[in-house]
This record gives C-alpha cells, sequence and structure tokens, in this order.
C-alpha cells in the first residue's frame, strides 16, 4: 500500500494541474475514423461535431485525428456531408 | 492543571454538552439541517455563531444532502468542520457519506441515533447509523453526556490527523442520551485550544496552487482509491489510543474502544452499545451480587470494530449476548451480531452468540429485562440445550 500511496495522493487528489492530457483517452477506442481526403472539403462540420476535441485542421484546410484522444464514438463519420470518414476496425 | 483542580460538573443535556465542545473546538464550519432529537446541538451552535461566542461560518442549508456536500466542499478548503443530523437526515446524506470519506475530509458529526421511518417515529434506535455502516466513516458510540462531551475533542484531533483524515461519527441515542441532563466536566478553552490546535491540512483547495479534488477515476485506479480508506481506518485504533492519552493526561478521562466491566470470570458476556450499556452494567452488577458470573462489553468504537480489544474479554465465556438496537431483514444476524460472529470465527472461537434485536423505535429496555435475557442463556448452558443462534426479537409483542 505504501507504494499505492506514493501513486496516489489520499482521496485521489491531483497536485499537478493539466495532467490529465497524460491520460490518453484513445485506448478506448473499439474502431477508428479515417479520412479519405480526396473527399474531404475542409468544411469542419465534424471538428464542430467531435466531443473530444481529437479533429484538427492541417495546413491545407482539410482535416485529421488526433488518435491520442479520439474514443472512436463516430459521430464525425455520421455527420460528416460528404461520407469522408469511415470507421474502420483498428 | 484540571487534574488538580476540584471537580465542577456543569448541568447540561448530552446535546448541549456536543455543542459546547465543538464550539471550543473552534470550528470554522458548521453546516446542518435540524432534525429531531439532534436540534438542539445545531440551535445552540447557531446562538454561539449568532452572538459572537463562536467565530464560524454557519451554513443554513435547505436539506441534509445539502448539509454534508457542504460539509465536504469547506472541509477541502481545509476548514474544521461539524454537522449533526439523525435518523431521515442521515439516510438523506447517504450518498454524500461516501464521498465525505473517500475525499479524505475529516468532517465530524453528531449523530442522535433515531428510527428510520415507516411508521414515522422520532424516538431511538441504531437503525439510522446501521445502514451507513459501510460508508468508510469511524463510528463512536457514547453512553452518556460526558462520554459526548470529551468525543468531540478526540474526533476531531482524530479525523484530522495526516494518518488519519476520516470522517468521525459521534453516536449518541436519541432522547434517552440528547435530551437527559448530566453533570458534565468541562475543560477550559485554552485547554481545548491547546489539545486541538488548529487544523493543519497538507492538500486543501487554494487558487494559488491549483489541484484536482474528486476526480473522476476509471477501473484502473477507482479501486486503489477505496482501498485507502480501508487501510487509512485500521490506522484508527491505534491513533485513538494516542489521542486518548493524550487527552487522559489532560482530563483524566479514558474511555477505550471498548467499556469492560467483570467480564475478567464471566461465563456470559453480554455486548451492546450506546446508553443500554448502562442499563446493562446495573444488570450485571446486581447479577454479580448474586454470585452469577457475567460480564459487559460496551462497543465504544463501532468502525473499525475493534477486534483486538474485543477479544481478550471474551474469548474465555461459555456464551456471549449481542444486543442490537437494529435489525438486519433477511441477515443471519443483526448488524452487531453479525460483526461479533465474524469476529469469533476468525478467531477460530465457536462461543455459541445469542443476538437479540431490541428497543426499536425508543422502546426502553430495563435492567430486570436484561438479567432476564442473561438467565435465559445461562439456564441453557446449565441445562446442556443448545444456544438458539437465530436473532431473537425482544420484547415484541407477537
Amino acid at each position: 500500500m505504501a507504494k499505492v500511496e506514493k501513486i496516489i495522493l489520499p482521496g485521489g487528489i491531483i497536485d499537478r494541474p493539466g495532467s490529465s492530457i497524460e491520460y490518453k483517452t484513445g485506448t478506448w477506442r473499439v474502431k477508428k475514423p479515417v479520412v479519405d481526403l480526396d473527399r474531404c472539403i475542409g468544411c469542419l462540420l465534424c471538428w464542430i461535431y467531435c466531443p473530444e476535441p481529437a479533429i484538427t485542421q492541417r495546413s491545407d484546410g482539410k482535416i485529421e485525428f488526433d488518435y491520442d484522444y479520439c474514443k472512436g464514438c463516430g459521430i464525425c463519420s455520421v455527420e460528416c456531408p460528404v461520407k469522408a470518414i469511415k470507421m474502420v476496425e483498428e | 492543571m484540571s487534574l488538580l483542580q476540584p471537580k465542577i460538573l456543569k448541568p447540561m443535556s448530552t446535546s448541549e454538552a456536543i455543542a459546547y465542545a465543538v464550539k471550543q473546538a473552534n470550528v470554522d464550519v458548521i453546516a446542518a439541517y435540524p432534525i429531531t432529537p439532534q436540534t438542539i446541538i445545531v440551535e445552540r451552535l447557531s446562538e454561539y455563531v449568532n452572538n459572537g461566542e463562536l467565530d464560524a461560518e454557519y451554513v443554513a442549508v435547505e436539506s441534509e444532502h445539502s448539509a454534508m456536500s457542504a460539509c465536504v466542499a469547506a472541509s477541502l478548503t481545509g476548514a474544521r468542520v461539524f454537522t449533526s443530523t439523525a435518523s431521515q437526515g442521515l439516510a438523506l446524506m447517504h450518498e454524500v457519506l461516501y464521498v465525505a470519506s473517500s475525499l479524505r475530509c475529516p468532517v465530524v458529526m453528531a449523530i442522535a441515533n433515531r428510527a428510520l421511518s415507516a411508521p414515522i417515529n422520532i424516538h431511538c434506535d441504531h437503525s439510522d447509523v446501521m445502514g451507513s455502516r459501510d460508508a468508510g466513516w469511524v463510528h463512536i458510540f457514547v453512553e452518556n453526556a460526558q462520554q459526548a462531551y470529551d468525543r468531540i475533542f478526540q474526533a476531531f484531533r482524530l479525523a484530522e490527523d495526516d494518518d488519519i483524515l476520516l470522517p468521525v461519527g459521534v453516536n449518541l441515542d436519541g432522547f434517552f442520551l440528547s435530551h437527559a441532563v448530566e453533570g458534565v466536566a468541562t475543560i477550559s478553552d485554552s485547554e481545548a485550544a491547546l489539545f486541538l490546535p488548529p487544523r493543519k491540512a497538507k492538500y486543501y483547495i487554494d487558487s494559488s496552487m491549483p489541484m484536482t479534488f474528486g476526480a473522476f477515476a476509471l477501473p484502473d485506479w477507482y479501486f486503489e482509491i477505496k482501498y485507502q480508506v480501508a487501510e487509512a481506518i485500521e490506522r484508527v485504533p491505534k491513533k485513538l489510543a494516542e489521542v486518548e492519552e493524550a487527552y487522559y493526561k489532560m482530563t483524566g478521562r479514558m474511555y477505550g474502544p471498548v467499556g469492560a466491566y467483570r467480564t475478567e470470570d464471566a461465563e456470559v458476556c453480554l455486548i451492546c452499545a450506546g446508553s443500554a450499556a448502562a442499563t446493562a452494567k446495573f444488570a450485571v452488577e446486581r447479577m454479580r451480587g448474586k454470585g452469577i458470573k457475567v460480564g459487559l462489553l460496551s462497543i465504544r468504537l463501532f468502525r473499525p470494530f475493534p477486534v483486538e480489544s474485543i477479544l481478550p474479554h471474551v474469548k474465555d465465556a461459555k456464551a456471549l449476548v449481542v444486543m442490537d438496537r437494529a435489525m438486519s431483514p433477511g441477515a443471519p444476524s443483526a448488524p452487531l451480531g453479525q460483526d461479533v460472529k465474524t469476529m469469533l470465527y476468525d478467531a477460530g472461537l465457536n462461543i455459541p452468540v445469542a443476538n437479540f434485536v431490541y428497543g426499536l423505535g425508543g422502546r426502553d429496555i430495563s435492567a430486570s429485562e436484561f438479567e432476564s435475557i442473561i438467565n435465559s442463556v445461562i439456564e441453557d448452558l446449565r441445562a446442556g440445550k443448545p444456544i438458539e443462534r437465530r436473532v431473537r426479537y425482544w420484547g415484541v409483542k407477537a
């Protein structure tokens, strides 16, 4: 237990602000979104809908995913107006 | 020191004694909702705050759920926090009790034990605290106003210790104790301040050093954070002994995790908690006068269950009588009976336990009734009859 107490403070207090970034929620994913860049029109509707947010815009205006934090919810794939995002097995 | 001073007793109800101790403990925040039979405690405290005798924030909340929520938040800022409730009020704060213990908030709460509805009833039994006994709180039972007064100081010092950091419930029997006036020996404000200096929290909410309190925990860490509570509560008996030793040096009063009376050669030992212990003590004394070898063990520290302190007193008994002022419908035993039987099994002892539920909804129990219960067990022992091991309901009109 002494070892665990060194890792976790009493009551699970987190004394380093912003450390949740170290928690890679992308490991929860079952399927991952893959974008077809030829179809993507850079409308950023997926960017608006992404609850994480795990979608970023590239310099050419099209999108890319941050797989460290994408949980694979699939909302982007449903909302994409040009059907450019497919959910594929990991 | 008070040991050398003549003992001056102040007449106080147990509720008033608790409120006076809380004032002397110099609490920072009180968040409470009045409920019978605890009302006098928070009423006195609100008067102390109102008339300037106590410099504390008194939060008049709209429910007990809010009371405990406010206590948790205040405690996380490093404040010394007190509240009080009973019965339905404790039931209403149930979910927040777990938050208080798992976020390691050293809140002290007086619980004026009262029956739970239905039927609605305002009188004493232990159903309220027994329904909350797995919430990770330390629970102490008191037998009189003096113990209640003294335990408040001990409870704060125990709760706020960095090795413990757990909330503590000080349980007093509703009406039997809460409204009974007795002479109470008090300590001076300076003695109180010496025994209980202002709380020094290691981690607390402070915008200049941001931390996260009450973060979400998933299956990968939830278990470990809960395990910390189990580990911390196991440290209580040793720490409480230290706290009691310090209090003893100041006042000459010490109670221990159990109150044992004539257990040394007892063939039958009666175990109970709360104000009934005084009645039972009277019964034991009377029976001893007749040469009957009986003893009494009053459970003063209920959580953690002080197995190491109980066993030496009961291990040589031929039978135990466990009196429960609460029931656990459908369970193999009533709450205290369950704990005692588990303890005996773990110690490899097969001492028969006669488990009685008594006094629900404030029904009184007399010394003669205790004698009858003990005598019936002794008769069975003498006749070589097996002791009934299923829970029985004492005095119920059936």
